[in-house]
């Protein structure tokens, strides 16, 4: 791929990728410090009961242990925090969480106690001696049931917790005008994350005093939190975020950080905490599981005149992020299609199972496997390709939203669905007992933070006197490259090579924040940032250099340690000059930056009917399935994925981002089943939740194509999450023209093929 | 086999990337585990079950999970993980074309990937892309898709990298 920068656009070989490869990264769970102590959680074995009697005193008395802390030890316990947009009907959202359970369990693996001892093995041995007795108390494990008046309450007095609405037009007049109409109720799957790197960390207390906790977070602002549950200033908690061995929203909310901070401001001793992957599958948030019943209609033409829906979230025990992922879900419910009657309500309920939370996608992943499959069954209800059904009613730019935003940046929705679809080259055969189907997915999604949020982000970049720089940011690299397009932007503007440029981040203390790495932000917010503050160092150097060459600012740039005249190349400066220059007068080459996001208003009202978002990047991906006949197992033989990510910082790294964001969507869409039973977790480990490996996952052709037009630097947009949303969706619409079955209850294991095809109920 | 102790503990010795490594360890105490004690952390744990492969090293040519190896079981043996293939001067092959084909993202099933390439490699350099895809099929990993990763260790394969 061919770019006009000299840095950015390119395929970038980044030092962080060699440090990897040579397995010299210092994990969260790698790093050890003397005499430190190891922790372990005692949890909960209920889904809804009281604590009649804790008893912890014959773990107390192990030797080695060390401490064993209960909801007593915990000075704040309790947070209640509002959440911002809720309506009247609704009530202002006091979403309370315990950080041990004080009294009621609410769903199997609350923790409930923690232990610190000399070893790992004794905290473990310590753990099953602490007793307890519970009265079982009614749960709800349906979120429909959940939604019903005389229903369990899990907190106060309603267990819906957030209601969202889409409100355009007349649905009943668009519904009257339609030749067809598509109606159906479609089920998404809890889906659990795993990152293969479990969440871990490590806290002490420095000899100032501060208790410094480093972690794999995607969030180390959550400092804050730490400090709120202690009740210490937030200036004495210090969060030192690692490089992160995978997340996706499931080291979002908080992890361990809280427990190790507890652990070693009750023992003053550094503490290690590293959750097992046992206790990652039954205690730790998931995707939100859906149900979306959608009614949609088009006139014979194939125009798109209404749509309704119905959409419920199970929010599990705890609030978390469900309000924010309902709103998610509900803007982008639509799909990237205008529509000119739509009607959407939209509810998340509490229930008592697993929590749910983050997950990359962020609810406007559910809503895909319903919005595309209702416009592959609307294309053959009218005999039409579904390229061309879609291609009559995708956005355009300038378009209005059914949430009342207007689309400001490109829609490259149909030259992506086509080059998708192409890139599958011939279609392959079948057998006897097997067919070979073919699918479509389009979708839409969000980047940058909800514009109510006001997000920001920091950056501090400085040369130094021999012309390297150094860059500090807060942004947490999630595995997705979020250092090095850091590094890459900056070589960018300042002419460097990226092993000139040193970037610091992820330190609470001692870089600028930067903000979260969630929501499709990082490049957006902290990319535009470290431009901006590079920028700002550029001009330092440009104006003084043009005092001293007699030229205007703005004619100059840097390039290979030179200042140079844009029009005359030969005409230079050495940088190191102008630097040497810049000192010597107190101008020092730094700057330390702030990007903001939009601003708006808080959402005032539970109908959606102002600007969400920033901006969306749309693509499409396409599958090809054989799906065998006799056992209704769904083998995946080709996928192609096309996005207009806007400009590529780094094109390898956005393949990257493509082809895992097909291998999640893909286990999402056919494989991974994670089953609780009456709120009991079943899949715990890697052998009963089956992701894909490198035998599941296809070839697979990766089109990156670049319209300039996004809201990060150099006009990129996001990929993280879009990467993912229409993946398990194509392969829905594969299976489906292989079978002639619609399969609407995800994932589309080889059990629910066999029983569609036997015509019983997936 | 080592002679027991009378407090529970083997006297084992494990050679590890050429360097003899001598110690005490329970019966039950797994390879992985005796393994990043020794400060070897560059071995990954990911699930301690045997189903991840970030725990993959090379004994005797052949990729083996740690975590269900018993440290005992690797006493007298030679043991070789990532760290034993190059250096930031001198990265082996394998690891370059991790590198230039962005066959790693957050870089923590690498270090068992890689272990899991060399092993094939060195017993079959000239592998089909599907038995490529076999080799690998036991070590996880939720970023890549592995497509960048099966590029990878085939370019290798092919000689792009001396």
């Amino acid at each position: 791929m061919k770019s006009k920068y000299s840095v950015v656009g390119k395929r970038i070989a980044g030092l962080d990728e060699k440090d990897k490869a040579l397995g010299n990264v210092v994990f969260a769970e790698d790093f050890t410090l003397p005499g430190m102590l190891h922790g372990k959680v005692f949890r909960a074995t209920k889904a809804s009961a009281r604590i009649k009697r804790l008893d912890v005193s014959k773990a107390r008395a192990v030797p080695g242990v060390v401490c064993v802390l209960t909801a007593d030890d915990v000075p704040n316990n309790e947070s209640v925090k509002n959440v911002v947009g809720q309506t009247t009907e609704v009530g202002l959202l006091e979403a309370k969480h315990q950080v041990l359970v004080r009294e009621r369990v609410r769903y199997w693996g609350e923790a409930i106690a923690l232990v610190a001892a000399e070893s790992p093995d004794i905290a473990r041995d310590a753990v099953k001696l602490i007793e307890v007795e519970y009265e079982e108390l009614p749960a709800v494990f349906d979120p429909l049931e959940a939604m019903k008046p005389d229903a369990p309450k899990i907190h106060g007095e309603n267990n819906v917790i957030a209601s969202w609405k889409l409100r355009k037009g007349d649905v009943e007049q668009g519904f009257a005008q339609a030749d067809v109409i598509v109606e159906n109720t479609y089920r998404t799957p809890r889906q659990e994350h795993a990152h293969i790197e479990p969440e871990s960390g490590v806290a002490w207390i420095d000899d100032m005093g501060v208790i410094n906790v480093r972690y794999a977070a995607q969030v180390i602002e959550h400092y804050r939190d730490i400090a709120t549950v202690l009740g210490v200033p937030e200036s004495r908690v210090r969060v030192i975020g690692t490089l992160i061995g995978g997340g996706f929203g499931g080291k979002e909310d908080v992890t361990v950080e809280v427990f190790l901070a507890l652990m070693a401001w009750k023992t003053g001793l550094p503490v290690k905490l590293t959750f097992t992957r046992e206790e990652m599958g039954y205690a730790r948030h998931k995707r939100h599981p859906y149900v979306l019943k959608y009614k949609t209609g088009a006139t014979k033409d194939g125009k798109l005149v209404a749509m309704e829906a119905q959409i419920v979230s199970d929010a599990g025990a705890y609030v978390y992020l469900s309000p924010w992922v309902l709103i998610y879900s509900t803007v982008h419910s639509t799909g990237p299609y205008l529509i000119p009657n739509v009607k959407v309500d939209a509810d998340s309920v509490l229930t008592n199972n697993i929590m749910t939370s983050a997950f990359r996608g962020f609810g406007g992943m559910q809503v895909v496997a319903a919005y595309e499959a209702q416009m592959d069954d609307l294309a053959e209800k009218l005999g039409m390709d579904p390229i061309e059904l879609r291609a009559k009613n995708f956005l355009k730019k300038g378009d209005v939203t059914a949430s009342y935003q207007e689309i400001t940046s490109e829609v490259w929705l149909e030259k992506c669905a086509r080059a998708a679809v192409q890139a599958l080259g011939p279609k392959s055969k079948g057998g006897k007992t097997k067919r070979v189907g073919r699918g479509l997915a389009c979708a839409w999604q969000s980047y940058g933070r909800m514009t109510y949020l006001h997000d920001t982000s920091n950056c501090w970049v400085n040369l130094e006197m021999d012309g390297s720089a150094v860059v500090r940011t807060g942004i947490p690299d999630l595995g997705g490259g979020q250092r090095e397009s850091v590094r890459a932007i900056a070589a960018e503007v300042l002419g460097l090579n990226i092993e000139e440029i040193h970037v610091i981040s992820t330190d609470s203390q001692v870089t600028p924040l930067s903000g979260t790495v969630t929501a499709t932000r990082a490049l957006y917010m902290s990319g535009n940032a470290t431009k901006l503050a590079s920028e700002n160092v550029k001009k330092i150097i440009t104006d003084k250099a043009a005092e001293i060459m007699s030229v205007p600012a703005e004619k100059l740039d840097l390039k290979d340690h030179k200042v140079v005249l844009i029009d005359d190349p030969k005409k230079s400066m050495p940088l190191v000059e102008a630097i040497k220059q810049c000192h010597f007068e107190g101008k020092i080459p730094q700057s330390l930056a702030t990007f903001r996001a939009p601003f708006t208003e808080p959402i005032h009202s539970d109908v959606i009917k102002d600007p969400v978002f920033p901006d969306f990047t749309f693509g499409a991906q396409a599958a090809e399935v054989e799906v065998d006949l006799e056992t209704g197992e769904v083998k995946v033989l080709k996928w192609a994925t096309a996005y207009d990510i806007g400009q590529a910082i780094n094109v390898n790294r956005v393949e990257g981002q493509m082809e895992g964001g097909v291998a999640q969507g893909l286990g999402f869409g056919l494989m991974e089943d994670y089953l609780e039973v009456k709120g009991v977790p079943w899949t715990w480990n890697f052998h009963d939740y089956i992701i894909p490996t490198s035998m599941d996952v296809p070839d697979i052709k990766s089109i990156v194509l670049e319209s300039g037009s996004g809201k990060g630097p150099f006009g990129a947009k996001g990929i993280g999450e879009p990467a993912i949303s229409a993946a398990g969706p194509a392969a829905a619409n594969a299976v489906k023209e292989a079978i002639g079955v619609r399969i609407t209850h995800l994932p589309i294991t080889a059990e629910r093929v066999f029983f569609a095809l036997k015509g019983g109920k997936d | 086999m080592s002679e027991h102790s009378e407090n529970g503990l083997y006297d084992i010795c494990i050679t590890v990337n050429d360097r003899e490594i001598r110690g005490k360890v329970k019966a039950e105490t797994s390879l992985l585990e005796y393994l990043r004690d020794n400060n070897f952390t560059e071995v990954k744990r990911g699930c301690d079950k045997g189903d991840c492969g970030a725990c993959t090293v090379v004994k005797d040519g052949r990729a083996i999970l740690s975590c269900i190896t018993l440290a005992l079981q690797a006493d007298g043996g030679r043991i070789y993980t990532v760290k034993s293939l190059g250096s930031w001067d001198k990265m082996h092959p394998l690891q370059q074309a991790f590198v230039d084909y962005e066959a790693l993202q957050c870089g923590f099933c690498t270090p068992g990937m890689l272990m899991s390439a060399k092993a094939l490699l060195d017993s079959n350099p000239k592998p089909t892309r599907e038995e490529i895809r076999e080799a690998i099929s036991g070590n996880l990993c939720r970023c890549t898709g592995y497509q960048k990763i099966v590029d990878a260790i085939e370019a290798v394969a092919r000689g792009e990298y001396k």
